[in-house]
Formats: structure tokens, C-alpha cells, sequence
């Protein structure tokens, strides 16, 4: 086995921001899973004790709320982030409307998913198929809040109940809606299950330190990866210096490809 | 024709003022009106003349009827008959044949425009065959009808939104009312039966202030229906201890622990079974033992089976819930996962241990 470590270069990646979002959103997937699975099938628990000394489903009911409200507020944050946020947060990422993002999904699928080349793809950010994937889940997350809260607010005052009681009686009551939102759950469970096995895949395969990425927020990238996304950035850094200039002010300046910084057309250094 | 008021016709019947009274005040608290506004109805059920009534029955088993005549308190079934000129009711109305038809022809024509149209039971629109009355289709006969009606109230869940008729694969293709007749005020009371009390509040509702009660998105009237029967339930603390009956012979049936685990549709369903209950406020489905089957939400026998909090999903052909279906997919995935590791290990060798040097193709590259 040979050391990769001399042609990799250390480039920040997620910054703070994503990396809170990224481990609130799992904390709040999975409690929101465990919780919602219970009032949906709740455990026989057995009392010698009468209701009056006890409220443990009512606790679960109540862990399973706020965590929605909580998981609500992180995804807006996270939304106003995609706005916000570096060049890897950006919410472009996450649409594939372009010609390269297609042909990155499709070279995605062929060598990580159905196995069929060896050649890896390298991306410094999400892959295509990743981002579009988070896309997926975002809609879904959407739709679980929307339908979370049409069951929530129906007999409270909140500012918010008007509208969820319409749409809940829109949807035809109840059944359809609490149906969906039990339904998707399990799309969660799913998607846990597919994103913590490609992230040891892409970790043990590509040795990019995409694990611990979301960690500390530094990824391991191979340099003529790192030189072929600065050169096709240049344009564009030089029209906005904001993009590629954040993201090469965040790089270890002793690793970074020294023909890049000198080249005289790269301009967001100054 | 002289117009007789339904209290006239009561004290004709031998019924005491005081009788009288007590019924406008139970209507009045059930509307969840102020005093003030038992004052308007005792006004209104004096003097305003009576409201014509064409009832019609279609596709149904008439226990919204039933419903209504059985109701314990003597004068909600006499609203049927007495507060209303009923002037067609095939069930009920002791003429039959050519004379019964003869008399909604010209019910129809004299008070075209402001007789109320009430219906019981769904229509259906595979083939009239299913439902022909006097040689005619029901769908012809209720859009005829609609025609000069000031309101329709669709009782039950039949006309409401279907009810087992409706229900996959529905076979006479059923529709309820308001999917059929549009530009007319639709009041959707609903229920399997709808409740004696609640039909009678929302006739009373009617005649009493001239329009209708306030109705959801859904067509219900607002203060009938605005509440689930799971926040109104005698047993919800039992729900919030996490104390469930686990099966209909056991301790906890006996103690009377909420049936939210027997498949309890309580927390889906809005009526007003809780509050009002039934046969004279004495019970209600819950309070018997039983739980609550969502009678009065749409596509509520589709959520078969009755006893299960999850509905089977339907379509894949074997007998499932949504929780089987995703422990299916779970272990499923997890098994394309290791499949997926074993290979990777094997194709994916010569890269792993780095033996090999892989040169990046532009496209490749992030370049948004």
C-alpha cells in the first residue's frame, strides 16, 4: 500500500455553519425517528400505577414536537445558508441544471453506485449525485414539516393553524396526512442507512478524509483537482472575488499548488 | 296553504311551552350560543314559517334517518316532521308511486328557490342502474333538484365523501355530493351516522338565522365538527400516561385505558361524539369499550383494517403496513450495502492500495 499524502492538498471544506447543521440535522433525524416510531406503534409499557402518576407518552409526544420545531428551524438556517455560505454550500450545488452536473451524476452512478469502471470521480465538494440526493431529502424534509405541523397546530391558536387546518382538510383529514408523514420516515431511515455506508466508501476509496470533513471542516484533495476547479473558476474570480477567493484564502498556503498562485491570470490572491 | 311554524304545529300536537323551551335551549347550547341566542331561536321557531324540505335517498342504508327519527329527545325527531314541511321523503311519506312524484313536481315548483335539499347516501356514476328511483338516475334527480335548492346538506358520510360505497374498488363508481354539484352551498354533515343532535342543530342553525352555519374546507359546519373526538375523549389521559388497552379481554379494557393501540381512529377524527355523545348524551363508541372508527373522515373504510392504528398498503398485494414495508426496504438496503462493500473491495482493489495512478478528466472536476 502506497501513501497518497504527497499528491493531496488540505482545502477547507464545510465551514462552521454546515458543520452544526449537518450534526443538529442528524441528532434531530434520529430522535425524530425514534420518537414518531413510538407514538406510532407504542410499546406495551405496563403500570401497577394509575394515569394520574404517569406521562411518559405524553414526554415522548412532546421530545418528538419540539424536535420538529428544532429540526424546522435548522433546515430555514440552513436555506438562508445556501445563500450565504462558501462556494460548496451554495445552493447551485444542489440543483442539477447544468450539463456537467448531469454528466457528474451519471459518472457518479456508473463508478461509485453500479461499480462499473474503477476510475474515480473527484469532486471537492458534494458530488452531483450526493447534492441532488440532499435536494431529494430537503423536499422530503419539507413535506414532513408541512405535514407535521397540519397535525400539530389543528386544535391549537397558533398563527400558523389557519393555514395548516386548510391544508390538512385540503389533503382530506387526518388519514392521508398522518399516512404520508409515517410513510416518509422510513425514507429517513433509508437515507441514513445509504449516506453513512457511501461515507465510509468514499473515505476508504478516495482517502480524502470525508469523514472527518464534517468534523473539522478540512478535506484532503488531489492537487491537479484542486488546479483544473481553480482554472475553471478564474473567470469567474476575477468578475466576483468572492467564491474561489474564499476558498483559497481558507487553503494551507504550503500546500497550495504553487503554479496556480503564481499564475498571473489568477487575480483573487491580491 | 296556510304556512303553520313549528310551534304551532307543536301546541297543536299537545306539547307544553315549557317542552317548547327546553328544546330551543338544548339547541342553543349545542350551537354553543350565548342566552341571547336561545331568545332568537324560541323568535324564530314561533313565527318563521317552515322550510320546505325535499329529502332524497340514494345509495345508502337510511341511518342517517334513523339516526335522526331515534334520537331520544322527543322534539329532535319531530323536527323532521313537524319543523319541516317535508314534502318529499320516499322513506318516510306514506304516499307512494305517482302521487308522491306528483307532490315533490309540485313542491319543487312552488318554492323553487328556497326549499332546502337534503340527501342521504352517495351517487353513483358507473351506470345508473345502480340507483334509479321512479325510472330515473339518482345523478339526474340530485341535479335536477339542485337546481332550485337554496342549500343542500348532504348527510352522512355517503353523501359527504362516500362512505363504504365509495370505498376501493367502489365498484358503482359513488361520489358524494359536492363533487358533483357545484355553485350551490353544500353542507357536509358527517358521521356513520351523523349524530341525531348535530343534524337537528344544523336544521335549527338554518331556520333560526336564515344562512348557513360556518363551514370548514372540508364543507362541515364549524361548530359541529372543530374538534377531534381524540382532544374531547373521556380516556385521553390514559393516551398521555401511555396506558393502552392491548387487546379487548384484558385488565386494562377493564380499567377503561384509552383503545388508541385497538386502532383507535379518535386522534383522526373531527365530530362531536366526545361532547355531545349519543342517545341523549348517554355514551359514545369510546365510552362502550370500542374504538372509534373515524365514521365522520373521508376514505375511512379504506383505512382498513378497522383495529390497526396503520392502514395495509394497498396495491403490492400481500398483507402489509407501512412499517412492514420499511423494515422490508431497511433490510433490503442494508444488504445492498454489504453486497455493494464485498464488491468494491474486489473491483476497487488496484485503488485502494494505490497501485495505480488515475488521472482526473476535466468534466470531472467541481466546476460549478
Amino acid at each position: 500500500m502506497k501513501s497518497r499524502r504527497r499528491n493531496l492538498v488540505e482545502v477547507y471544506v464545510w465551514e462552521i455553519p454546515v458543520r452544526f447543521f449537518h450534526w443538529f440535522n442528524a441528532l434531530f433525524i434520529v430522535i425524530l425517528c425514534i420518537t414518531g416510531y413510538i407514538i406510532g406503534n407504542p410499546p406495551a409499557v405496563q403500570h401497577a400505577t394509575e394515569a394520574i402518576h404517569n406521562y411518559w407518552f405524553g414526554w415522548v409526544r412532546l421530545a418528538h414536537l419540539v424536535t420538529g420545531m428544532l429540526f424546522t428551524v435548522n433546515i430555514a438556517f440552513r436555506v438562508y445558508w445556501a445563500f450565504a455560505g462558501n462556494h460548496f454550500a451554495h445552493w447551485q450545488n444542489f440543483v442539477p441544471m447544468t450539463r456537467r452536473q448531469w454528466h457528474s451524476i451519471f459518472e457518479t452512478l456508473k463508478v461509485d453506485i453500479l461499480l462499473l469502471t474503477k476510475h474515480p470521480v473527484y469532486d471537492i465538494g458534494h458530488n452531483s449525485l450526493a447534492a441532488t440526493t440532499y435536494l431529494g431529502l430537503f423536499f422530503l424534509s419539507l413535506v414532513q414539516i408541512a405535514t407535521g405541523f397540519m397535525m400539530m397546530f389543528v386544535t391549537t391558536n397558533n398563527v400558523a393553524e389557519p393555514a395548516t387546518t386548510w391544508m390538512l382538510f385540503g389533503m382530506n383529514g387526518f388519514f392521508v396526512v398522518r399516512y404520508i408523514h409515517h410513510f416518509l420516515m422510513w425514507a429517513f431511515v433509508l437515507f441514513m442507512i445509504i449516506h453513512v455506508y457511501l461515507v465510509f466508501y468514499h473515505d476508504y476509496i478516495e482517502r480524502n478524509g470525508i469523514a472527518s470533513s464534517m468534523i473539522g471542516g478540512w478535506k484532503f484533495v488531489r492537487r491537479d483537482v484542486l488546479r483544473e476547479f481553480i482554472a475553471i473558476h478564474r473567470r469567474e474570480a476575477r468578475e466576483s472575488k468572492t467564491l474561489i477567493q474564499r476558498i483559497v484564502n481558507d487553503c494551507d498556503p504550503d500546500n497550495f499548488p504553487e503554479d496556480t498562485l503564481n499564475d498571473p491570470t489568477f487575480t483573487s490572491r491580491k | 296553504m296556510a304556512q303553520k311554524t313549528f310551534y304551532e304545529e307543536l301546541k297543536a300536537k299537545g306539547y307544553t311551552r315549557r317542552e317548547f323551551l327546553k328544546f330551543c335551549g338544548m339547541m342553543g347550547a349545542m350551537m354553543g350560543l350565548h342566552q341571547s341566542g336561545v331568545a332568537q331561536i324560541v323568535e324564530a321557531l314561533e313565527n318563521k314559517p317552515r322550510v320546505h324540505v325535499i329529502w332524497e335517498h340514494f345509495q345508502e342504508c337510511t341511518c342517517c334517518s334513523e339516526s335522526f327519527i331515534r334520537a331520544s329527545h322527543p322534539l329532535v325527531g319531530k323536527i323532521l316532521l313537524e319543523l319541516l314541511s317535508l314534502d318529499y321523503d320516499d322513506l318516510l311519506m306514506a304516499a307512494s308511486g305517482h302521487v308522491a312524484e306528483q307532490t315533490k313536481e309540485a313542491s319543487i315548483k312552488e318554492n323553487y328557490g328556497k326549499y332546502i335539499l337534503c340527501v342521504e347516501g352517495s351517487i353513483p356514476t358507473g351506470s345508473y342502474g345502480y340507483c334509479t328511483l321512479a325510472g330515473r338516475s339518482a345523478e339526474e334527480i340530485l341535479r335536477e333538484e339542485a337546481e332550485g335548492a337554496a342549500a343542500i346538506i348532504a348527510w352522512g358520510n355517503c353523501a359527504c365523501s362516500g362512505c363504504i360505497q365509495g370505498a376501493h374498488p367502489n365498484p358503482t363508481e359513488a361520489k358524494p355530493v359536492h363533487r358533483l354539484i357545484s355553485g350551490k352551498p353544500v353542507i357536509n354533515v358527517q358521521g356513520c351516522p351523523p349524530i341525531a343532535d348535530v343534524m337537528a342543530g344544523v336544521l335549527v342553525y338554518y331556520i333560526t338565522f336564515g344562512r348557513l352555519p360556518e363551514l370548514d374546507n372540508m364543507g362541515r359546519p364549524k361548530m359541529f365538527y372543530k374538534n377531534r373526538i381524540h382532544d374531547t375523549c373521556y380516556r385521553r389521559a390514559f393516551y398521555d400516561a401511555g396506558l393502552f388497552v392491548q387487546s379487548f379481554d384484558d385488565e386494562n379494557a377493564k380499567k377503561g385505558y384509552c383503545l388508541y393501540y385497538m386502532g383507535c381512529k379518535g386522534p383522526n377524527t373531527f365530530n362531536s361524539c366526545g361532547i355531545i355523545k349519543w342517545n341523549d348524551c348517554v355514551s359514545y363508541p369510546i365510552q362502550s369499550g370500542h374504538p372509534c372508527i373515524g365514521c365522520a373522515e373521508p376514505g375511512y373504510f379504506d383505512q382498513e383494517p378497522l383495529y390497526s392504528h396503520l392502514p395495509s398498503v394497498h396495491g403490492i398485494g400481500i398483507e402489509a403496513t407501512a412499517d412492514k414495508v420499511g423494515a422490508a426496504a431497511t433490510v433490503l438496503t442494508l444488504a445492498g450495502v454489504g453486497i455493494h462493500a464485498v464488491v468494491t473491495n474486489i473491483q476497487k482493489r488496484k485503488l485502494i492500495l494505490n497501485n495505480e495512478e488515475l488521472p482526473v478528466k476535466k468534466d470531472e472536476v467541481d466546476g460549478n
